[in-house]
């Protein structure tokens, strides 16, 4: 796990067979197997949505799946759990947003393919 | 006789391990994993090209190894399994099984599979007790600081603190200051000086303290201090930071003065583990609370055998437990899947539990007193304040969900469910269940069972048109 030359100390790393992503209309250089997730937090970007009712920022929790707080809309498609999709080239990603909770589970808006 | 007839969910070290040992002893098997590497939480790999490979011990780095390319193992990563049922009549269809059918969304749409044998190994995840502030960015379960270390190679934070309870914490701390992270410091709630009252069950894993000790060595070597009896019970903003404000507290974790406040770029936080047990509760599978430490679990016999025929549970879903327990139990979950396929018989599977049914007491033994030693008693509910969220889904706030109970004279979780809206979000109540029961078993002097909150026909939020889309289906029987 010893990493001296950690990724995040320099922002996210460039590589040659990596690619851009597009985070809230800036272009983010990003490595392939990278989750939404870490990209945002390698751009020092903790939140990822805010809440439905009162409007408060959110950001990664439990990081694999469970809580649904790291919530993202990913190409137009909304409710993605950033914590668990790695990034595609082309990808347009949108942060800050209110994603509406599903009031029941299958009510839910979308959701991601790991 | 169907080609691919064993399911695993989960390719945690319990899923691989009964998959290797289903596959070596001839049987085709399916692992589904919501992942996208195999190895689950312990045995997580990195993702991002050019990280270097995380180090495991050699039992459980074999289990990666030997399963990679296995010509009996098929793997189905990014699937998430959104629902399980068992066919409750006993019917005699080709594939002689239970009538087993799980449904999965991945990532080129819907698959259905129908195996004759299932084993669910779909371990937990971290168990955190509420706070004012616990709802900030930046504010992170302890694994998923640990995971995105180990898969991503990417820090929470700059400076972080790692607080809450149990051994978890010395690893995360470890792990993240290795990972280049300035560890503030390590608040345990708990006292280890416990520890001296369970000397017999930690003879009977002496690798286990040689870990710890290891750990501790690392955190001393780069002086990050270590707070025993001290929590986190506020987190507040703190510029482009946030502030923790650590306070002494007693055997109960009734919160007294503050010893502290800590500005950092995260807080990384672990009251232990709550183990994933609802696809076997879809299933029909029985639960209890264990008595470890009081969360819902999976029966299981002495074969890894659920209460439902064709369906077995290994790892952390029958009792938080450890890899090494969760490999153990999955490789004898594996062998019980081959004795009840017929693959292998009665006298030669005899002969492999026994072992294996030995080396699993031996870790539920050191488990048990792990939980002893750090406990998570109810006085956290005393730092909460009126407005601290308990349910993050809906935003329903610690004052609302008391003066719910009190106005409606609510006394068991299913209303409050109703009333409160608590558990009824994206996650249903894996975050906030047990704290919910909790507060209203303080208030109505009423303990609570937790698995109102278990019991759900679909166990992850999908998009509705997948509920009514049938999926390919994966079995060639
Ligand atoms: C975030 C986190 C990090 C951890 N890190 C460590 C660590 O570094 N060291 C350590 O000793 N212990 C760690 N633990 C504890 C660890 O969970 C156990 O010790 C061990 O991994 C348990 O093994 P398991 O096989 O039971 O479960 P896991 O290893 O948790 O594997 C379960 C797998 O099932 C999958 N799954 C669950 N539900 C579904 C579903 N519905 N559909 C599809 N797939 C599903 C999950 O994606 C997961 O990969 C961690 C726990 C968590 C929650
Ligand atoms: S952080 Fe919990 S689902 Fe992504």
């Amino acid at each position: 796990m010893s990493q001296p030359d950690h990724p995040s100390a320099t922002g996210v790393g460039s590589s040659a067979n990596g690619f851009e992503i597009t985070v809230d209309g800036v272009r983010v250089p990003v490595r392939p197997g990278q989750t939404i997730a870490a990209v945002l937090l390698g751009t020092g970007r903790p939140a990822t949505r805010l809440t439905r009712t009162q409007g408060r920022p959110r950001g990664l929790f439990c990081g694999i799946g469970t809580c649904f707080d790291c919530l993202v809309v990913c190409n137009d498609e909304p409710g993605v759990r950033s914590c668990l999709r790695p990034v595609a080239p082309g990808d347009v990603i949108r942060t800050g947003i209110v994603i509406e909770t599903a009031a029941a589970p299958p009510m839910g808006t979308g959701t991601d393919h790991g | 006789m169907a080609e691919r007839q064993v399911a695993v969910v989960g390719a945690g070290p319990a899923g691989l391990a009964a998959a290797l040992a289903a596959a070596d002893g001839g049987a085709e098997v399916t692992v589904v994993d919501l992942g996208a590497l195999p190895g689950g939480q312990y045995l997580r790999q990195p993702a991002v090209a050019g990280l270097p490979p995380a180090r495991h011990p050699a039992a459980a780095e074999a289990l990666l190894d030997r399963t990679r390319d296995h010509p009996r193992i098929t793997f189905l990563l990014g699937h998430q399994v959104w629902q399980a049922t068992a066919d409750p009549t006993p019917h005699l269809d080709n594939r002689g099984g239970p009538g087993l059918t799980l449904r999965l969304l991945g990532p080129v749409g819907p698959v259905t599979l129908h195996p004759s044998v299932l084993v669910l190994a779909p371990g937990g995840h971290d168990r955190v007790v509420p706070f004012p502030g616990w709802d900030l960015p930046g504010v992170v379960t302890a694994g998923a600081a640990q995971a995105l270390a180990k898969g991503q190679g990417v820090l929470v934070g700059r400076r972080v603190l790692v607080a809450g309870t149990g051994p978890f914490l010395l690893t995360v701390a470890a792990g993240l200051a290795a990972a280049g992270a300035e560890v503030a410091g390590v608040a345990e709630a708990s006292r280890i000086s416990r520890w001296g009252r369970h000397l017999g069950a930690i003879a009977g894993v002496p690798g286990k303290i040689g870990e710890a000790f290891r750990y501790l060595g690392a955190l001393r070597r780069r002086r990050i201090p270590i707070w025993s009896g001290e929590a986190v019970t506020m987190v507040e903003p703190y510029g482009d930071r946030l502030r923790a404000t650590l306070r002494r507290v007693d055997a109960g974790w009734r919160p007294g003065p503050v010893t502290r406040t800590v500005a950092v770029d995260a807080v990384c936080v672990g009251h232990g583990f709550t183990p994933s047990v609802e696809l076997a509760v879809a299933l029909g599978c029985a639960t209890h609370h264990d008595p470890a430490d009081g969360s819902l679990v999976v029966d299981v016999d002495d074969n890894q055998a659920s209460t439902v025929p064709g369906v077995f549970v290994a790892g952390e879903a029958t009792g938080v437990g450890g890899a090494d327990v969760a490999r153990h139990e999955g490789t004898l979950a594996g062998l019980a899947v081959l004795h009840r396929l017929g693959r292998l018989d009665t006298a030669a599977y005899e002969r492999a539990a026994g072992p294996l049914r030995r080396r699993i007491d031996r870790g539920r033994r050191f488990a048990t007193a792990l939980h002893r030693v750090y406990p998570v008693p109810d006085g956290w509910t005393h730092w909460l304040r009126a407005d601290t969220v308990l349910c993050r889904c809906e935003e329903v706030t610690v004052g609302r969900t008391r003066s719910d109970i009190a106005a409606y004279g609510i006394d068991d979780l299913r209303a409050l469910k109703l009333v409160t809206r608590i558990g009824m979000g994206r996650c249903q109540g894996r975050i906030c269940g047990r704290a919910a029961a909790c507060l209203l078993g303080q208030v109505s002097g009423r303990s609570q069972p937790l698995d109102t909150f278990a019991n759900r026909h679909i166990v992850m939020p999908v998009p509705l048109g997948t509920v009514a889309e049938e999926g390919t289906t994966r079995d060639s029987s």
